[in-house]
């Protein structure tokens, strides 16, 4: 079996955990780390993507691009990576992320909407980006259907396309399906990828499903640092498909290391799958939706499991944390 | 009452389709002419079947027939906006733009219209803009906005190639509008595609940076009258829930129903549009014959 990118993302979905509060200082020393290891591409930026400092998601402590500029100082062999939603972001983002020296760029749409994507990911192209498509919430598409939007974003210049379960919400024997469907349509030039978080305590065991069905850049966060009950924890997944024997250049004793040392201390709280993250895979609802529930629920002296159900019952897309607070608003009064 | 202006439709997809139904009924402006580029389109087939001109050649048709064409309606995307508004300047017809191109002046019939009657070409920011400038307006109306940021979010079926091709347009034209028209200091503007069967209404979020000692009860009081007045000409506009008032800000739901006469009811954010943009014509029409009126 060939190599994996492994790509790390604590300082992007890590961003929800830490209530988009995390601090250059924190940037160097999590950056320096995962460099020194061997993880080849770090992602930088508000857990919402570039431009998400917002009400509706919550504002960055520290302005996103003075992190992306500080990774890009630190590292010494991983490239920087950045997200974007098409609608919270724009592609004046990926310029001013480009003139940083961000090198890698995922475009993220919702699942079905890949074709919001286009324009952006033929900029990344211009500017000389790595660009991935990133498929979000792919549990609410068929494999058939999954395959078509990636096709999409393959012809508008991703060089990876991403199944990417935000919501925590998939199975092994679901992630093959679609990473397979994935493979099979994509011309082999196109990398396919996989994002997967631990509501169902499922992330490591998606991901080797997602590498045997042909998956080659994977996602993790370290200490699984990031939304809902978090991501597949990096350490675990260089750790696991090391002992697959495949080969990831990760090396998996350094990556123990960074997550004890220096990501276990910047934890707010542990990642744990207490019963609204559990609800989020069960219900298959937004990973990043946790922290807005429980914060919308106690305002209105609601139950957070009960709010997150509402959404997932609406079927809520990425993005609409806004509906959270209109949730509970109606079930309080109800 | 002087004969109705004849007005051309430029652009076949939703948008132009729901315009359509709503200028057959408006008293002041008369849907003379559709004009897409697919001939197979479901709009230029509904437009023939009412009895309008149709032509699948574009922008040409128009400046070859001004006599159907003294307003443009321009429902494509913003890039062909700015390819077209020079033409039909030149053509000495009266655009309506409803893509984001904003080359012209913004404008929301309950906020700013009268400062912008005279001008060529005006521009209706986006279905977001016109369903929270409004909103934003009325909070402004009563205390310093430092801060407005909106999140609209609408059902995939009622976003075209158009409104997709446009995204980045929408958000950067949606947040000057919010400062330029809304009177906030500064704008952020969100659109979120849901794809969820069957379709979700079009839903608005309003928050405004607000003093702690803003008039809360002003403030509520502002927002309901600013809701009534969109109502007019808006029907299916409403708050969902009341404002939600937290610390250093408020936020305001916002539901727009449709009138379903094109797309079905949960495509508010086609009527928004449309029915704005409706309004915005009869006024200009109106306006123009006063003052032709008066010259005479």
């Amino acid at each position: 079996m060939s190599g994996l990118t492994i790509v790390d993302a604590t300082l992007r979905d890590g961003s929800h955990a830490k209530r988009h509060r995390i601090s250059v200082e924190e940037t160097i020393a999590v950056v320096g780390a995962l460099d020194r290891a061997g993880v080849p591409v770090i992602e930088v930026s508000h857990g919402d993507g570039l431009g998400g400092s917002s009400f509706t998601y919550g504002f960055s402590a520290t302005d996103e691009y003075e992190l992306i500029a500080a990774a890009v100082r630190t590292a010494q062999r991983a490239r920087i990576a950045v997200l974007l939603l098409p609608g919270v972001g724009t592609k004046d983002d990926l310029v001013r992320a480009r003139d940083l020296g961000a090198q890698v760029v995922r475009v993220a749409t919702h699942c079905t909407e890949a074709d919001i994507s286009p324009s952006h990911l033929a900029l990344a192209r211009e500017l000389g980006f790595t660009a991935a498509g990133f498929l979000m919430m792919a549990h609410m598409s068929t494999p058939e259907a999954l395959a078509g939007q990636a096709a999409i974003m393959a012809d508008a210049g991703a060089q990876v396309v991403y199944v990417t379960d935000s919501a925590g919400a998939l199975i092994p024997e679901q992630v093959h399906a679609r990473v397979s469907a994935l493979r099979e349509a994509l011309p082999d030039d196109v990398a396919v990828g996989f994002h997967g978080h631990q509501n169902l305590s499922l992330g490591i065991g998606n991901s080797l499903a997602a590498a045997a069905a042909g998956a080659t850049w994977i996602d993790g966060c370290t200490c699984g640092l990031g939304a809902g009950a978090g991501n597949a924890p990096t350490e675990l997944l260089t750790a696991a498909f090391d002992k697959a024997g495949v080969p990831t250049g990760v090396d998996p004793i350094a990556m123990m290391d960074v997550a004890e040392d220096v990501v276990r201390p910047m934890l707010d709280r542990p990642q744990v799958i207490d019963r609204a993250s559990l609800v989020l895979g069960y219900a298959g609802v937004y990973s990043s939706f946790l922290l807005h529930a429980e914060r919308a629920a106690e305002r209105f002296g609601v139950s957070a499991a009960d709010v997150l159900m509402e959404a997932g019952r609406r079927k809520a897309v990425g993005g609409q944390e806004d509906l959270l607070i209109d949730i509970a608003a109606e079930l309080a009064t109800a | 009452m002087s004969a109705r202006v004849p007005c051309a439709i430029l652009g076949s997809g939703n948008i132009g389709t729901d315009l359509m139904y709503k200028l057959m009924r408006s008293p002041w402006l008369e849907p003379a002419a559709m004009v897409g580029i697919d001939p197979a389109s479901d709009g230029l087939r509904r437009a023939a079947a009412e009895g309008l001109a149709v032509s699948a050649e574009g922008a040409d048709w128009i400046v070859e027939h001004p006599e159907h064409c003294q307003f443009v309606f321009e429902a494509t995307s913003a890039k062909a906006h700015a390819a077209n508004a020079p033409r039909f300047a030149e053509a000495g017809l009266q655009s309506i733009d409803l893509t984001p191109a904003k080359l012209g002046p913004g404008v929301v019939p309950v906020v700013n219209l009268d400062s912008h009657w005279s001008a060529p070409d005006v521009n209706m920011i986006t279905c977001g803009g016109q369903a929270t400038i409004p909103m934003v307006a009325a909070v402004a109306s009563v205390c310093d906005v430092a801060y407005a940021e909106i999140v609209a979010t609408i059902s995939s079926l009622s976003a075209g190639p158009g409104t997709r091709q446009s995204i980045d347009e929408f958000t950067r034209t949606t947040a000057r509008g919010l400062e330029e028209i809304g009177g906030a200091e500064r704008g952020k503007a969100i659109i979120i595609l849901n794809p969820a069967d069957p379709p979700i209404m079009m839903r608005d979020t309003v928050f405004c940076a607000i003093p702690d000692d803003a008039d809360r009860d002003a403030i509520v009081a502002a927002v309901t009258a600013m809701r009534d007045r969109v109502a007019e000409y808006v029907p299916g506009y409403r708050l969902r829930t009341d404002p939600v008032f937290d610390e250093g800000r408020v936020a305001l739901f916002v539901e727009v129903e449709g009138a379903a006469d094109y797309l079905p009811a949960y495509a508010g954010n086609l009527d928004i549009m449309t029915a704005a943009a409706v309004k915005v014509g009869e006024v200009l029409a109106e306006k123009r014959a006063a003052s032709r009126t008066v010259l005479a």
